[in-house]
């Protein structure tokens, strides 16, 4: 493995100057045959390789809008160069959001445009060589999807998308990351990325109840397959047994149980991440959240709650009611089989932040703020939550909601740098199917500007807890902080501040 | 000489109407099967509108970028948009109210759009990571709109040509007749040059125009929840 080095922080956040193939060796680890081809993709690079990756491509451009106007529309302006925070860490300007498309982009131009055809050279048209394929693995790996870009771009392209359709490609000529697929591979044999099977699942969720039962005396329940049920909770799998994630699935038991909401998990579906979504194919993302849907139907629930999970809440809130017909308005009949058995007085389906913020609202909690006077809070927004969703019926409460659950719970909150947060936050560096130890040097580089806005509340305001609504935000600070002097214990959940302020009835 | 440009012009124009109407099409033709506006975003279609509008009058994420790219881009197009109104009066007889009113801006747009396009141009050399970025088509492009926009100006300040037979012949044209055109080889670049612009627009980055229009990150309405989103493909796998 390459020698792990987090960069200086800069005391003014210029942008690096451009290092040609800093980053050239960086490169996850590509998925064994059996993993390919557990979800239908060839197990290794066939013959003819190239003719079936251009043939992808071509299909996906038919199937897909805005990667066609994407790949078409793009002049170059610059404006997406200084946005990456991949960039910013390692000055490989095959990480600019631009040159990063160009890769796929200029393969389209050479196959599927006229003027790529007839002058290659002229419009940057390129071969798709093994070496090109090789760099689409790379850096098609040093995105973490995250939208920065996005929101920087004159016509809004979407690097995201460009980067999903270059994986999608990938896995269709056998070349996919092993920790994307392999991951994909145990949701579908056993049901949560983690591997975590339901007598394993049921003894830890005892376990809990034991433990919150010490703590403040209260019976709060853990439930799991309970058929009838109000609520479905959806979280992520790392909310079962990691650190500092387990904190917040305490803060939502502990809410259901003072606001009197029965609720389940579900051991088929104990898992709220998609990573269909980062390899970018509509058939596995289609057939992940499916199971949340017979979950759903089996179990009867009224509503179904999303946990703290970042790409989770983006499937769940925008893709969801495409996919598996969770949501509402739905008039087909596929549709209406479960939109029919939910309570639409809710939101379908609810993110864990909206379902407490209205309980507080309605003063349906006691909470002691003051419990969380050790802390000095800040709120790192995320990015699939921040550009990829909504919370609440305005948009930006996907901001704002968060935002001030924390100040219903905690008396001491500092935001940081504006341009690092709400829209333009940046990503952790390790979303998006990154999340992987081989390539830690990158995830290390690519939290540098989050790094430096942290830093900076830390030195000026104190702040010593970082919350953030994702799974994979806390695993990545839990283990990049160190790197940059932090104390890896200052990242938790939002609800782990609810679970420190909320007073349950059983203790007074 | 009118023979040969006119041929040009009407060959030109014609694949430029033509092309355009056909990527405009294969845009509204590919179905978008999942919602993925940027948020925030507007969650009706007339915050859309209004998303979209701000985007082509103000080029509104543009100016949260990048101020320099934003003040050179704004001003190239602000000014083009004003130039290519001046030159209505070439079209119409009599020439309309507030195509006559724009007559004196449309001179300085002129310059301004000269010096946009230099500003973009500069930053193509002095900016390491667009001089980076730009292909040789990046730095044809700015250079065939720079010299339109020069022969334009060589044409109002350096040697006059007679408008009044210019706008004859454009007026024939109309009426698929090729009338006389003032023998002056600046106009003859001029338009020739034109004629290239509309030539590559439908094969080229200047998609961009239509583009912006059909980009899901910027035109769709954020409202997953409450409307089941479904394209045609996705909705045949709901069958199987």
């Amino acid at each position: 493995m390459a020698e792990i080095t987090a960069p200086a922080l800069r005391e003014f956040p210029v942008a690096p100057a451009v290092s040609p193939d800093a980053m050239a060796a960086s490169k996850p680890y590509v998925a064994t045959d059996k993993m390919q081809e557990a979800l239908g993709f060839p197990g290794a690079l066939p013959e003819d390789w190239h003719d079936r990756a251009i043939a992808k491509l071509g299909e996906m451009v038919g199937k897909y809008r805005g990667l066609r106007v994407y790949l078409d529309a793009c002049v170059h302006c610059g404006a997406c160069t200084d946005k990456c925070h991949y960039f910013l860490g390692t000055g490989d300007p095959k990480n600019m959001p631009v040159a990063r498309q160009e890769l796929l982009r200029g393969v389209y131009r050479r196959h599927y445009t006229l003027p790529g055809k007839l002058f290659p050279k002229l419009v940057g048209a390129r071969e798709l060589t093994k070496d090109m394929l090789d760099d689409w693995y790379k850096y098609y790996h040093q995105c973490s999807e995250c939208r920065r870009c996005s929101v920087f771009c004159p016509y809004g392209i979407d690097t995201a998308e460009v980067t999903m359709a270059a994986r999608e490609i990938l896995d269709s000529v056998g070349y996919g990351q092993k920790y994307s697929n392999e991951i994909i591979g145990k949701v579908h044999r056993i049901g949560n990325n983690l591997g975590l099977p339901g007598p394993a699942l049921e003894d830890t969720l005892l376990g809990l109840e034991e433990d919150v039962k010490e703590d403040t005396g209260a019976d709060v329940k853990f439930p799991l397959d309970q058929k009838g049920a109000e609520v479905l909770l959806i979280t992520p799998s790392a909310d079962f047994f990691a650190e500092p994630h387990v904190d917040s699935l305490i803060g939502y038991a502990k809410v259901f149980h003072a606001a009197g909401i029965s609720w389940t998990l579900s051991s088929k579906a104990s898992e709220a991440a998609n990573f269909g979504l980062f390899i970018g194919n509509y058939d596995q993302m289609r057939a992940i959240a499916l199971r949340i849907r017979e979950q759903a139907l089996e179990l009867g629930v009224k509503r179904i709650v999303v946990g703290e999970c970042g790409h989770a809440w983006r499937v769940a809130y925008s893709f969801w009611n495409t996919l598996a017909g969770i949501g509402s308005g739905g008039e087909d009949p596929f549709a209406r089989q479960l939109q029919s058995q939910l309570d639409h007085r809710y939101r379908q389906p609810t993110h864990i932040c909206e379902l407490t913020w209205d309980l507080v609202q309605k003063g349906a909690l006691v909470l002691d703020k003051e419990a969380n006077d050790h802390r000095v809070v800040t709120f790192h927004d995320s990015c699939n939550v921040a550009r990829a969703s909504r919370m609440g019926d305005e948009p930006g409460g996907q901001f704002e909601i968060p935002r001030a659950l924390i100040r219903a719970v905690a008396n001491r909150y500092v935001e940081m740098r504006p341009g690092t947060t709400h829209e333009a936050t940046f990503c952790c560096g390790g979303g998006g199917g990154l999340l992987t130890d081989e390539i830690l040097d990158l995830r290390v580089k690519g939290a540098l500007p989050r790094m430096e806005s942290l830093r900076e509340v830390a030195d000026r305001h104190g702040v010593n807890f970082m919350a953030t609504i994702c799974a994979i935000c806390k695993a990545q600070f839990t283990k990049v902080l160190p790197y940059y002097g932090f104390n890896r214990s200052m990242v938790g959940g939002v609800h782990q501040l609810v679970s420190t302020a909320i007073r349950l009835g059983a203790k007074q | 000489m009118a023979a040969i440009l006119a041929g040009l012009l009407y060959a030109s124009a014609a694949v430029f109407v033509a092309g355009l109407a056909w990527r405009i099409r294969q845009y509204a033709t590919t179905p978008a099967p999942l919602k993925i506006p940027t948020t925030p975003a507007p969650t009706t279609r007339g915050g859309v509108a209004v998303r979209l509008a701000r985007e082509v009058v103000l080029f509104e994420s543009l100016f949260k970028a990048s101020l320099w790219t934003w003040l050179f881009g704004w001003t190239f197009h602000a000014g083009l948009a004003l130039v290519l109104a001046r030159h209505l009066r070439y079209f119409t007889d009599p020439v309309w109210d507030w195509v006559a009113f724009v007559q004196p801006f449309g001179v300085y747009a002129g310059f301004a759009m000269a010096a946009g396009l230099a500003g973009l141009w500069a930053r193509r050399f002095l900016v390491d990571r667009i001089r980076y970025i730009s292909t040789p088509s990046d730095h044809l492009m700015l250079a065939l709109l720079l010299a339109i926009a020069a022969s334009g100006l060589a044409m109002k300040y350096v040697a006059h040509t007679d408008i009044v037979a210019v706008k004859s012949f454009i007026r024939g044209l109309f009426v698929l007749q090729v009338r006389e055109i003032p023998a002056d080889p600046l106009l003859a670049v001029h338009l020739a040059l034109v004629c290239a612009l509309m030539l590559v627009f439908p094969f080229s980055k200047l998609l961009h125009a239509p583009g912006l229009f059909f980009s899901p990150g910027r035109n769709q309405v954020d409202d997953p929840r409450e409307r089941r989103h479904l394209a045609e493909w996705a909705a045949r796998l709901e069958t199987k």
